[in-house]
């Protein structure tokens, strides 16, 4: 028996067969994979993940693929860090950080959207790839692509930052940079759609591409000791990865995996110069209205979420909450989050952080509390973000005596 | 000139497997009812019970949304070209 069944809408519940469409014809609303829990249930228990590879593919029984996968074999389990100094500034006695600017190959948390759906891509058949990325995305299609063979056709922004260029043309992509914001390259690849025959990840393989992020959600409650936290605050874009996540810990629940149920509060964290979800979270609106993204947070600039209802109705159902901040404070995260933990994130985990901050300081969380930052992409790829605003290296002769006067000098004397 | 309208993929069956179609000038509101005259059954997925355009579904009026115009009531003239596109994911 497969371990898939067909597709659902999860705006009016149409069902669909398995096969490359990612909206409702009915409604245009997400389609979502229906597994097949009664053949999967019985397969599934600590012992079986814990047998399996140090990789997201420890939960291969519960991702939405039939054989093994084609890519991006070490993808994932990446590094839940104790967060020591960083939960002392902010008074959070358990705070973690998921650590995905760590995951292998590209540096982000999309190497697991990636892996999977380039896996179904071939199951499906396709022989060429594309996505419309605002960087992250862009590098692990191009990487993975590379990997398993297939063509691959990129769409950026045209202003995308250096290192994210760079990083999707070493691996011999098609990279087209095209001259406007990350939504109206998106609506340029909708439009596309079809027409080229291609399996666009983000739009004709998205059932399967969003449940590749259930693994962060799988990951985090194993790490945690089987246990779901109390709290997870997640970096929104699309708004997609903060609804798989809480999927991913409910799906455990369900299988019977996990200590404590599902007690978690899911918080969204958006860059306030691009916040439509955060906005209607805290005005409690039921309408997002989009915005035109004006922020640095350029990973998470995207101001009409295809996926901004699912987010916001996971932050209301799991009774979290949401907050945005400035440009300023996105770069004084970055560097909290490096000088406290020795993590350098992106723009967007520079988000995450000062919203956890924000949070706390709300008093949302309680000190005991068991917070979880999502952290999602790294500091290598967005270095323009920062520059000019860490000082730089102070220039001594190679001898003691200059050393010395160095050393006198306030700026070597700080501690954080 | 004409007006060009881009028809989604999902919204193909309606118009004879057509990528885009022609419509006369008015506004979106009137566009919707023009589409619905053409291909029955087609105004019902894009709008819905309220009246309201589907959250799921983004109307272009020369690359703009028109959530960021005058919404249904945006006007459209000859020589306009207007697309019909579902809601993307992210990254």
């Amino acid at each position: 028996m497969p371990k898939t069944l067909g597709m659902r809408c999860r705006e009016c519940g149409e069902e669909y067969p398995l096969s490359p469409i990612h909206v409702c014809e009915l409604c245009f609303g997400p389609l979502e994979v229906i597994m097949n829990w009664e053949e999967i249930a019985p397969r599934v228990s600590r012992k079986s993940i814990q047998a399996g590879p140090p990789s997201m593919w420890r939960y291969h029984d519960l991702l939405p693929v039939e054989g093994p996968p084609c890519v991006g074999h070490n993808v994932g389990f990446t590094p839940l860090v104790k967060a020591e100094r960083l939960g002392k500034k902010l008074g959070l006695n358990n705070l973690y950080i998921k650590n995905d600017a760590v995951n292998h190959p590209t540096l982000s948390f999309k190497d697991r959207v990636v892996a999977t759906a380039l896996t179904k891509a071939r199951e499906f058949g396709f022989d060429t790839v594309a996505c419309a990325s605002t960087g992250n995305l862009a590098n692990s299609v191009a990487a993975h692509a590379a990997e398993g063979g297939f063509k691959a056709y990129i769409f950026i922004p045209s202003d995308l930052e250096q290192g994210k260029v760079l990083g999707t043309l070493v691996y011999g992509a098609n990279v087209l940079a095209v001259k406007g914001n990350y939504d109206e390259v998106n609506r340029l690849c909708a439009e596309a759609g079809g027409k080229y025959g291609w399996a666009f990840v983000n739009i004709t393989l998205r059932p399967y591409y969003g449940d590749g992020s259930k693994t962060f959600g799988y990951e985090i409650a194993e790490q945690l000791g089987w246990r779901a936290p109390d709290h997870i605050v997640v970096p929104c874009a699309g708004g997609s990865l903060i609804s798989k996540i809480y999927k991913g810990l409910n799906e455990m629940n369900r299988l019977g995996l996990l200590e404590n149920g599902v007690p978690t509060r899911m918080y969204a964290a958006q860059a306030t110069g691009c916040s439509p979800i955060t906005t209607a979270i805290q005005t409690n609106a039921e309408v997002f209205r989009p915005q035109k993204p004006n922020t640095i947070a350029k990973s998470i600039a995207i101001g009409n979420p295809a996926d901004g209802y699912v987010a916001m109705d996971t932050v209301r159902k799991s009774a979290g909450w949401a907050a945005d901040v400035t440009d300023d404070e996105v770069i004084e995260g970055i560097k909290l989050l490096g000088s406290t933990e020795g993590i350098f994130t992106e723009t967007a985990g520079g988000v995450t952080v000062m919203v956890t901050k924000k949070l706390a300081e709300q008093g949302r969380f309680g000190a005991d509390d068991l917070v979880v930052i999502a952290i999602t992409g790294n500091g290598l790829k967005t270095q323009e973000a920062v520059q000019g605003h860490l000082g730089a290296p102070v220039l001594i002769q190679p001898n003691l005596d200059a050393l010395d006067q160095a050393l006198q000098t306030d700026k070597l004397l700080q501690v954080v | 000139m004409a007006i060009s309208v881009l028809i989604p993929t999902p919204l193909r069956k309606f118009t004879n497997n057509q990528e885009a179609v022609q419509a006369s000038p008015g506004s979106v509101a009137t566009l919707l009812a023009e589409l619905e005259a053409n291909f029955p059954g087609m105004e019902a997925r894009l709008i819905g019970p309220d009246g309201e355009l589907r959250r799921f579904v983004n109307i272009y009026v020369n690359e703009e949304d028109i959530r960021f115009l005058q919404g249904l009531q945006t006007p459209i003239a000859d020589g306009d070209s207007i697309s019909i596109v579902p809601a993307i994911a992210g990254g």
